[in-house]
Parts: C-alpha cells; sequence; structure tokens
C-alpha cells in the first residue's frame, strides 16, 4: 500500500484538508473520507454521471479523477448548491416538476443542469438534451428531468430581470 | 409544503369524482432530501468497525468447481474473513414466493455462492471482507480456483433440444409434460405450462387469413443506476440486522433467514433509499455473505457490487423466442390465436414465462386459443423480474402479428382494436373474467389524440400502435398512522419508495382523512416496526399499500367520532365524520384539527391501523402511438414522436403517474432499439458496461406524451389500477409496426438496432432492386 498524501482543496467554498492513498479517486474520498454521500456511484468507470461534480466550475465524473489530483483545485458538489435555509431554483424546479423517481441519479443530473445553465442560461431543448446527454436516468424518461431544467432557466432569467 | 397544479400533457378526467387531494400533484415528502443529497441510499451507510467485501465471480459460462483454495487470500494483512457455499449452511430445496416470481431456496443459496458447479460468468465463487475494499480486491486475486470448463448452452431454442448441454442433472421437467418426453432423464426444460380454451382446431378452420411469425427477442437487463448493496451486521446476541436497498424488505428477511437457517425474528431488514430496481431489487445477492462474514468478524460488513458485475451476474430479464399465429376472418373478427413461448431462465428455473403465457393474447377476446410457455435453464444469469415480466416479449409478438394482419386485410389497427379488444367480462385463454378494463378506453384515447390526428410526411417515416396488457398484484401491506396533537398524522409503511408512493399512500391517508397530503408525514420502516407487507413490484403499492393507508384512515375515522361522542357525551353512533368534520348532535362539530388537540388531554392515543391483502387489482391496458425515421444508409431509427396512452383507474399523484408512464415507456424503447446482452461464444457478455450496454439517454428522444385514461377499478376505494408497469409493454412492437410503415419491413428480432435494420433494408434493397 502506498503512502497517503495530504490534499488541500476547496469543497463548497471551504478549506479541507484530507488525507488519501494515490488509488482512491475523488469520488470514493468525497463518500467514504469526507462522508458526502450526495454525490452517488451508478458504475465508476465514467459512462452514467451519477458521480458528477463541478471541478473549478467544469462538470467531471468525479469517479474519473484521482483525488491526489484535486490538489488547490475548487470543488463543488451538490450538498453545496441548495443556499442556507432555501434551495436552488434547480432543485425547486426538479421537485415542482416531479423529476425524480428513484433519485439516485438527481444530484448528477442538478450539477451537470448548473454548469449548463451557467455557460447558457436559456438553453434549447435540444441543447438540454446535448448537454446532458452523459448523465443516465432509467427511471423517467428524461421528459420531466428536461422540463425541470427549462423551468430553473426562466426561473432564473426572472430574477436576473 | 407547496402543491403545484398544472396538468402537463395529460387528460385527466378527476372533475367527476369530488377528491380534494387525490389528482393534486403535491411535492413529493422525501423530495427535498433527494434533491439535495441528503437522503442515504443502501451505499451510504457506515458504521464502527465496518468491513468491507468483494466477491470473486467466475470467468467461466459454465464449469465444475474442482478446488478452492482460499489459504494465501487469508493470509494478506487486512483481510478479516473468505467466504465460500461451504459456510452457507445447507439448505433443501423449497419454493418461496417472492411476491414478483417463485425462488427455490437450494437454488437461491447456489446463486448466492456457487456450489459444485458455476452456471454462468460472473456467478458468484468466494467473497472476502477486509479493512477496505482496496485491499478485499486484492485478496480476491489471490484465491485460487480449478475448474474444470464444460460447453455452455447460450440460446433458448439450443438449450431445448436432445443433447444439449446441462446445467442441472438432477432437473426434469414439470407440468404439462407429453408422456414420451417424461422420461426421467436430465433437461433444460425446466417446467412447461399450457392453456386452452374453446376448440383451437375449429378456430383455425373458420378463419378467412392465418398468420403465424416467430419472434426472437435479446436478454435485456433492469438498468437500475443504482448497483447492489447490503450492509450486514451479526450480532453476538444473534440478532441479524441487514442495510439494505431493496424492493421488499420482508422479502430479504425472508430469503436470509431461510438461507442462513434462523428464525424470521432474528433477521431485521432497515430499508435505505433505493436507486432503481424495476424487479432486479428484490432477490439477495451478497447479503447471505456478508452476515456470516459478518458472524465470523463480530463486525458489520459492507459489499457494493460493481457495474460489470451487475450486469453480469443480476437481473437479467429473459431473451425469448416467441411463435404467435393467429386466425381472423376477413371482416378483422379474431377467431383463434396459438402461442408457443420459451423463456431463457438463465441459470435456475423461475423465468417469468406463466406471466407471459397470461398476457399473449390478453388485450383481444380471442375465442379459441391455446397458449404453450417453456421454462428454460441456460448458462446466463438467473433471470428475475423486469417491469410487466413476461408481457413485452409476447407483446412484440402478438402486436405485430395484428399488424401484418391489418395491412394484409386494409384494416385500421385502431378500429381493430376496438373491434376485437378486451372489454369487461372476456375469458382470457388462461381463465379469468375481466372485470370493468378500459382497454378500448386506450385506444380511443390515442384514436382521439392530436398525435393520431395529425399526418406525418416524409420518406422513410412511418407511424405504428401497440397495445399491452398487465395483470397488477395485490398482496399484503401494512400501514399504521399516529395522530398528533397539532392535527397531522404520522404514517408508517412497509412499502419502500422508489417512485413517489410515499406522497401516493399520504394523499389517500390524507383523503381519507380530509386533510391536506403536507398533512401527512410518512416513513418507511424496517421489519421490526411495521406488519408483514410485501416487495415493491407488481404495480402493486398505490393499490395495496394505498388500501391498507384507506383503512387506517377509516380506523381513525372511527375513533375520532369515540373521541368526540365522549367529549360531547352522547352515543357515538351520533356522531359521523364527514371530509375532515366530526359532527355530532344538536350541530356540534369539530374540524379534524380541533379535535386532534383534544386527544391528549381526553383519553387513549389514536392510532390507526390498516392492512390489506384484496386480489382485485384490476388489470392495467395501454395503447401507444410512435412516430419514426429510419436512415435508409445506417439503420439507425430515430423516434419523432410518442404518445402513451394507459388506464391508470385513478391516477392518485398525476405527475408521478405520467412519470411511470414515460419511464416505462422509454425502458420499452430501449429494448426496442439497443439493448442486449452480447456474449461470444465462450459465454463471455462482451458489453457489461453502460457505455456497451447502451440504455437511451435524453438525446435520443423527444418528450413522451403520456395521456391518463381514468376508468375507476371497481375492486379498489378509490379506484385505483396498479400504473407502473405496463408502460414498458408496447414500445418494442409499436417501434416495429412504425418501422414498417417508414420502410416495409418487417422486424422479427430484438433489438432493431441499426445493423439489424440496416441488413433488413439491404436484404429488402436486394430483392427489389432499389429498396422501398
Ligand atoms: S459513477 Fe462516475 S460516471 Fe458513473
Ligand atoms: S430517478 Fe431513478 S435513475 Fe433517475
Amino acid at each position: 500500500m502506498a503512502k497517503k498524501q495530504v490534499v488541500s482543496t476547496t469543497i463548497n467554498g471551504q478549506q479541507e484538508e484530507f488525507l488519501c492513498e494515490p488509488r482512491q479517486t475523488l469520488l470514493e474520498v468525497l463518500r467514504d473520507v469526507l462522508d458526502m454521500t450526495g454525490t452517488k456511484e451508478g458504475c465508476s468507470n465514467g459512462n452514467c454521471g451519477a458521480c458528477t461534480v463541478l471541478l473549478n466550475g467544469r462538470p467531471i465524473d468525479s469517479c474519473l479523477v484521482l483525488a491526489v489530483e484535486v490538489e488547490g483545485a475548487e470543488i463543488e458538489t451538490i450538498e453545496g448548491v441548495a443556499p442556507a435555509g432555501g434551495l436552488h431554483p434547480l432543485q425547486t424546479a426538479f421537485l415542482e416538476q416531479a423529476a425524480l423517481q428513484c433519485g439516485i441519479c438527481t444530484p448528477g443530473f442538478i450539477m451537470q443542469a448548473k454548469a449548463l445553465l451557467e455557460q447558457k442560461p436559456n438553453p434549447t431543448e435540444r441543447e438540454i438534451r446535448f448537454y446532458l446527454a452523459g448523465n443516465l436516468c432509467r427511471c423517467t424518461g428524461y421528459d420531466k428531468i428536461v422540463r425541470a431544467v427549462q423551468q430553473a432557466a426562466t426561473a432564473q432569467q426572472e430574477v436576473q430581470v | 409544503m407547496a402543491t403545484v397544479d398544472k396538468p402537463q400533457s395529460a387528460t385527466a378526467d378527476a372533475g367527476a369524482r369530488d377528491y380534494k387531494v387525490i389528482g393534486t400533484r403535491p411535492i413529493r415528502h422525501d423530495g427535498v432530501d433527494k434533491v439535495t443529497g441528503r437522503a442515504r441510499y443502501g451505499a451510504d451507510i457506515a458504521l464502527t468497525g465496518m468491513l468491507h467485501g468483494a466477491v470473486l465471480r467466475s470467468p467461466h459460462a459454465h464449469a465444475k468447481i474442482l478446488s478452492i483454495d482460499t489459504s494465501a487470500a487469508k493470509k494478506l494483512p487486512g483481510v478479516r474473513a473468505v467466504v465460500t457455499h461451504a459456510d452457507l449452511p445447507d439448505v433443501a430445496s423449497k419454493v418461496a414466493d417472492l411476491g414478483e416470481g417463485m425462488f427455490d431456496l437450494r437454488d437461491l443459496s447456489r446463486n448466492v455462492l456457487a456450489h459444485d458447479k458455476v452456471l454462468y460468468r460472473g456467478h458468484a465463487v468466494a467473497a472476502v471482507a477486509a479493512d477496505n475494499v482496496h485491499i478485499a480486491d486484492e485478496a480476491l486475486r489471490l484465491i485460487e480456483v480449478k475448474y474444470e470448463v464444460l460447453t455452455p448452452v447460450m440460446d433458448v431454442v439450443e438449450a431445448m433440444q436432445d443433447g444439449a448441454p446441462i446445467l442441472h442433472d438432477d432437473l426434469r421437467t414439470e407440468g404439462f409434460v407429453s408422456s414420451d418426453d417424461a422420461a426421467d432423464k436430465p433437461t433444460n426444460i425446466a417446467k412447461v405450462f399450457l392453456h386452452e380454451k374453446g376448440n383451437l382446431e375449429q378456430g383455425f378452420a373458420e378463419a378467412d387469413l392465418v398468420i403465424e411469425r416467430e419472434i426472437r427477442t435479446a436478454t435485456v437487463h433492469q438498468g437500475y443506476i443504482e448497483p447492489h448493496n447490503a450492509t450486514v451486521h451479526w450480532n453476538a446476541d444473534g440478532q441479524i440486522t441487514c442495510w439494505i436497498s431493496t424492493q421488499g424488505s420482508f422479502v430479504v428477511r425472508e430469503q436470509l433467514a431461510g438461507l442462513l437457517q434462523v428464525p424470521v425474528s432474528r433477521v431485521r431488514v432497515i430499508p435505505m433509499e433505493i436507486g432503481g430496481g424495476f424487479g432486479g431489487k428484490i432477490p439477495v445477492y451478497m447479503a447471505p455473505a456478508a452476515a456470516i462474514m459478518s458472524k465470523m468478524t463480530g463486525r458489520p460488513v459492507k459489499m457494493i457490487m460493481d457495474r460489470a458485475a451487475v450486469l453480469e451476474a443480476t437481473g437479467p430479464t429473459p431473451g425469448s423466442c416467441v411463435r404467435v399465429k393467429l386466425g381472423v376472418k376477413s371482416d378483422g373478427t379474431i377467431v383463434a390465436g396459438d402461442a408457443w413461448i420459451a423463456f431463457e431462465a438463465g441459470a435456475f428455473p423461475g423465468s417469468p414465462v406463466p406471466a407471459g403465457c397470461m398476457c399473449v393474447f390478453a388485450c383481444y377476446d380471442v375465442p379459441n386459443g391455446r397458449v404453450q410457455g417453456f421454462d428454460v435453464v441456460l448458462n446466463r444469469p438467473a433471470t428475475k423480474a423486469y417491469r410487466a415480466p413476461g408481457a413485452t416479449q409476447v407483446a412484440m409478438a402478438t402486436e405485430t402479428v395484428i399488424d401484418e394482419i391489418c395491412e394484409q386485410l386494409k384494416l385500421d389497427p385502431l378500429e381493430f382494436r376496438l373491434k376485437n379488444g378486451a372489454r369487461e367480462g372476456t375469458r382470457r385463454v388462461d381463465g379469468p373474467v375481466f372485470a370493468r378494463i378500459g382497454m378500448l378506453e386506450t385506444v380511443k384515447a390515442i384514436r382521439d389524440s392530436e398525435h393520431w390526428q395529425s399526418t406525418l410526411d416524409g420518406k422513410w417515416r412511418g407511424r405504428g400502435v401497440a397495445s399491452g396488457y398487465w395483470f397488477n398484484a395485490g398482496l399484503k401491506s401494512a400501514v399504521t398512522a399516529s395522530v398528533n396533537a397539532d392535527g397531522r398524522v404520522s404514517m408508517l409503511e412497509g412499502s419502500t419508495d422508489i417512485g413517489g408512493s410515499r406522497a401516493s399512500i399520504s394523499m389517500m391517508l390524507a383523503e381519507t382523512l380530509g386533510i391536506g397530503a403536507e398533512d401527512i408525514t410518512p416513513a418507511v420502516v424496517d421489519t421490526d416496526s411495521i406488519g408483514y407487507t410485501d416487495v415493491t413490484g407488481g404495480s402493486r403499492v398505490t393499490y395495496a399499500t394505498g388500501w391498507a393507508a384507506y383503512e387506517a384512515g377509516l380506523d381513525i375515522q372511527r375513533q375520532m367520532c369515540e373521541r368526540a361522542a365522549s367529549i360531547w357525551d352522547c352515543d357515538s353512533k351520533d356522531v359521523t365524520f364527514a371530509a375532515g368534520t366530526i359532527s355530532g348532535p344538536e350541530g356540534k362539530s369539530f374540524s379534524f384539527k380541533e379535535l386532534a388537540q383534544k386527544v391528549q388531554s381526553s383519553g387513549d392515543p389514536v392510532i390507526g391501523r390498516g392492512v390489506s391483502d384484496h386480489n382485485e387489482p384490476g388489470g392495467a391496458f395501454a395503447t401507444h402511438c410512435v412516430d419514426v425515421e429510419v436512415d435508409p444508409e445506417t439503420g439507425k431509427v430515430t423516434i419523432l414522436r410518442y404518445t402513451a396512452a394507459q388506464d391508470v383507474g385513478t391516477a392518485i399523484h398525476p405527475a408521478y403517474v405520467e412519470g411511470q408512464i414515460q419511464g416505462g415507456t422509454v425502458q420499452g424503447i430501449g429494448w426496442a432499439i439497443n439493448e442486449e446482452y452480447f456474449y461470444d461464444k465462450e459465454g463471455r457478455m462482451r458489453n457489461a458496461s453502460l457505455l456497451d450496454y447502451r440504455m437511451p439517454t435524453c438525446y435520443d428522444l423527444p418528450m413522451i406524451d403520456a395521456l391518463i385514461v381514468e376508468v375507476p377499478n371497481p375492486g379498489h376505494p378509490y379506484g385505483v389500477r396498479g400504473v407502473g408497469e405496463v408502460p414498458i409493454v408496447p414500445p418494442p412492437a409499436a417501434l416495429a409496426n412504425a418501422i414498417h410503415a417508414a420502410t416495409g419491413i418487417r422486424m422479427t428480432s430484438l433489438p432493431m438496432s441499426p445493423p439489424k435494420v440496416l441488413h433488413e433494408l439491404l436484404k429488402a434493397r436486394a430483392a427489389s432492386g432499389n429498396g422501398k
């Protein structure tokens, strides 16, 4: 077993230092070392998007990143999305549109959609479907997920106007 | 909690009844936890002193195990326990009903850890518990297994032939066996089913047109995004606790008790949130090994399956060979139907072929019929229920034959269904007579839809329709509910919530009590905290657990009336409960809330108890319509528009009803055009990842319009029918029929993937000179 290493990062705006083995993924460290289990594991090889987090603002599959690689990086996970005492417009929209059934894919979709709306505040349906194509949902058939992202986009724009 | 009440694309005609809560769209009670990452799923549990397990799996599809040497693995630092089948108690062959399919306990034990043979690639052979999962994985590599490799049999029809490799030397065919086959010889045909009605020969003799086709469907997986998990602690006092993502905590308890040979009450199962199941999360896989290793070490053991193992060793649902022959008069009246259905059971008997036999002709009135079914073992994982298990395979056959009949007789496919469709009083070939059902209403909903009325222009484009049936299950459920001093009600249930059922069950209790959905606090509790409840499966939860909630509500009504009577000092017969108001003599009344506030000061706590064990779940019918465009160069099928009409009885929470319809439809679409297990000739699965086992992504699809049709089920207090399963049934046939309309080719095997469609297109082109 290789020696553990110290890694310093910012997670959801807070400084974090953790110990990890070089072979541990970011997903494993988030879940098992930091007890941030909101980020989910569906495949551990980059095919399902359940483990999506934002790394320096970009959505990535945290199962494909080694934890030692995030030294100095800024990470945002599902636990950091809601403002204190409230919900993010995407979270509200997912609830109002009934865009989750089992909910295992939901954190990944919300992170991916958040990145989309930050880049493109007013995406078309096709753009939404393209951008979310790396996130699998087996329960909903995606219809209500797409509608939830559309609702959140509208809600965010209304706030800005 | 906010109530969102904007219908999407549904045409719910809820106006007919006077419900206050049913038919609205409240935010689900567990919603906030699930959008913020707080909800705890099975993999999210962490216990003090917890070990991590891993499973060694067979690299061969069929082999004898000659020896297993675990000594090197046991010596690796950090390894705490290693188990093989020898560490499991011996269990006798005994059939148990797990709600969605029967299981033989001995087979289950041999599936958990292989006994003397491995029967499919990925079959569990040994398990390790270690300080962390990486050490456990390393230890697996140190386990030495000697195999004598045998020839596998991978195809259902080949497995039925004389001379095929035999999986189980002691297996003999049960059921309807012709006397010359009944010889006492090993076979892969575990069971033969037969249903007959009327006079088949005479029926076909009356027919003006007879069409017979053979359809093959591929093995497909349920595809839940959350892999299987189990964490078990075997305490020093003999009490076993299991934290698991499951569709049924009580059936996990039953399986663990049976496999570990302990009384059921020694096992407590705590259902964690579950990330999808679709029928595949009913059996136990790793929990028994985790339990034994916990007993050995005195520490909790957690096991999580990796994705390749999920595909190679759990689920899937059977591939099949189905022959359907239908005879009709020239006006389209069905006179006879004959079906021959062979299902892959996988490594152990128990495919859903009985259900396939019940469903194959169920959408229609078939006066003379015969259905034969075969349950066939072969070297694939032991198949499991998957959403309307068995119905999709057979619908692909019946519904494409009907399309061909309509084409030849120049009949409108919806008119054909209105003429022949099952209705109240129709007797299925397997016996039961339908009560009030909504098959015809779903056909009419499609006929009247904007989609069907619209025209579809363009080359290589076509429209198809198909119908489907699922019988739904009833089974047992229990609910308890206590009235709190603030007028809210805490509700306990045993049905694990996979898709918003906390909300729908709460809504039925709220309706019964005349309070709001948000006034109910639902909790899914462990097996020590609620009465026996069957699995979340068979489309039964809203029906059966909803009924139990209704009964609990009636029990609360009665107690509240008695309490009011004692406060008012009158006879409880003079007190009535209606729409949340308790009324007594001389115009006295309490609102539910007012009386709830007095409960504590005026007597005993008020706790409602409700149970249900009813079996009139009302059949579910669906009719779907789809427009496709086929790329003549690649064979790729693009879905342009999709409308799914379904009789749901009563839509309790229309948004989640639509969600079930949309989700089931998309699983059916994946089954139709992409998904399949690829095996090489050694029986190795070549696409055991979510990249290569290609489930639909949102980029592959349009919106799915769900048309809610409500023909209330006379067998339920709120008219509920099961909703969850039938939407998966029509899509493959609807797509096959649409592909035919677009290209002129008839696809007879699933999936209708680009290479297969292209192959048929090229064949047709070669035959006719230039294609269409
Ligand atoms: S768990 Fe990372 S993509 Fe599936
Ligand atoms: S809600 Fe279950 S996988 Fe998306």
